[in-house]
């Protein structure tokens, strides 16, 4: 492989579309509602397709013969590299909406610098991946409102939920060598740039949904590395079962 | 847990720019706000639309069904309501 941080760079954004297009797709079937099911399926394609377009493109890098599918569901959890809050279960309704919103809140802003890239793949990716996420913001954000300031008990379960994904936001704006590479490149922005607005944002709409922001800045890391929860597992284990069970089943 | 219903909207899609909206159904959500979200979600997943209407079921007054013989029967014999007296004149493109 002649571009290896092109690689890992590539795996992780493919990782975090695919890890959150399966736990959004988990929904299917136990939505609380008909119409808020669909658009958690819709949210999940989304990402998925993302997922598609971020693994084919690292395979042909890694140029090893293997394919988007062998990378998404061949790779054991610690070759992930999706960042920590996303594997994280989705709890009920409002902890899928708190981890989504916290996500998209920093992925528009991700997605709006890697426009720029010096890599044209990833910026046409980018730049049809940030219309996508500007509609899932605006969905998450809406509902963060909803039940903040909504019932006694939607309030208290949401900013229970706020509180217990709080220490994986911070890994999003953690840099390492890769990001680096990034950066001197042209490639990507320094995710510790983003963090101004993301806070601006995220400041905004608790305040709005009257909810407290913890104040608890120890955080979680090492997703991006492949250090990851116990959650993981169990979701790749769902995911990649037909694959491992019947190796190359086709549609 | 009470599950008390949302409110019924009925959706109205314009496929594209200088077509008038047209009802594509109805669904459930909580405001007109959210129901916007839904009816992007459930009516224009495959490019259907490029505007969309909400309107709550709940402001539609229709007509009642057992006054249709009333309504409409009378239309049925008044041929001369349709515009197929005229001759069309030769060399007239557009009418």
């Amino acid at each position: 492989m002649n571009d290896p941080q092109r690689f890992e760079y590539v795996v992780r954004l493919g990782d975090n579309a695919l890890v959150l297009g399966q736990r959004l797709g988990e929904w299917i079937g136990n939505g609380p509602e008909l119409e808020e099911e669909m658009a958690m399926g819709n949210f999940a394609l989304d990402y998925i397709g993302q997922a598609r377009l971020f693994l084919s493109y690292a395979a042909e890098l890694e140029g090893a013969g293997r394919d988007e599918d062998q990378l998404a569901f061949l790779r054991d959890q610690i070759d992930f590299r999706n960042v920590l809050l996303l594997e994280q279960p989705n709890g009920d309704f409002g902890q899928t909406i708190a981890r989504q919103f916290f996500f998209e809140s920093y992925y528009v802003l991700f997605l709006e610098a890697l426009t720029a890239s010096s890599d044209k793949r990833l910026a046409e990716v980018a730049a049809r991946g940030l219309k996508e996420s500007a509609y899932h913001l605006r969905h998450a954000t809406q509902w963060m409102v909803r039940l903040g300031d909504g019932t006694e008990e939607s309030h208290q379960r949401i900013q229970q939920s706020v509180d217990e994904l709080w220490r994986f936001t911070g890994e999003m704006f953690s840099g390492d060598e890769i990001d680096r590479w990034a950066v001197d490149n042209g490639v990507g922005p320094d995710p510790a740039t983003l963090r101004p607005a993301w806070d601006t944002r995220v400041n905004e709409v608790l305040q709005t949904a009257t909810l407290t922001r913890p104040d608890n800045d120890w955080m979680h890391t090492g997703g991006k590395q492949g250090r990851h929860t116990e959650h993981l597992g169990y979701l790749l284990t769902e995911m990649q079962f037909l694959q491992r069970a019947y190796p190359g089943a086709a549609w | 847990m009470s599950k008390q219903q949302w409110p019924l909207f009925e959706i109205f899609v314009r496929a594209k720019s200088g077509l008038s909206h047209r009802h594509v159904g109805s669904l459930h959500a909580a405001d007109e706000v959210m129901a916007l979200d839904h009816a992007r979600d459930l009516y224009t997943r495959r490019g259907e639309g490029v505007s969309i209407w909400v309107v709550r079921s709940s402001a539609i007054t229709a007509s009642d069904p057992f006054d249709a013989d009333s309504l409409f029967d009378p239309a049925e014999d008044k041929i001369y309501r349709h515009p197929t007296f005229y001759e069309v004149p030769d060399g007239v493109e557009n009418l």
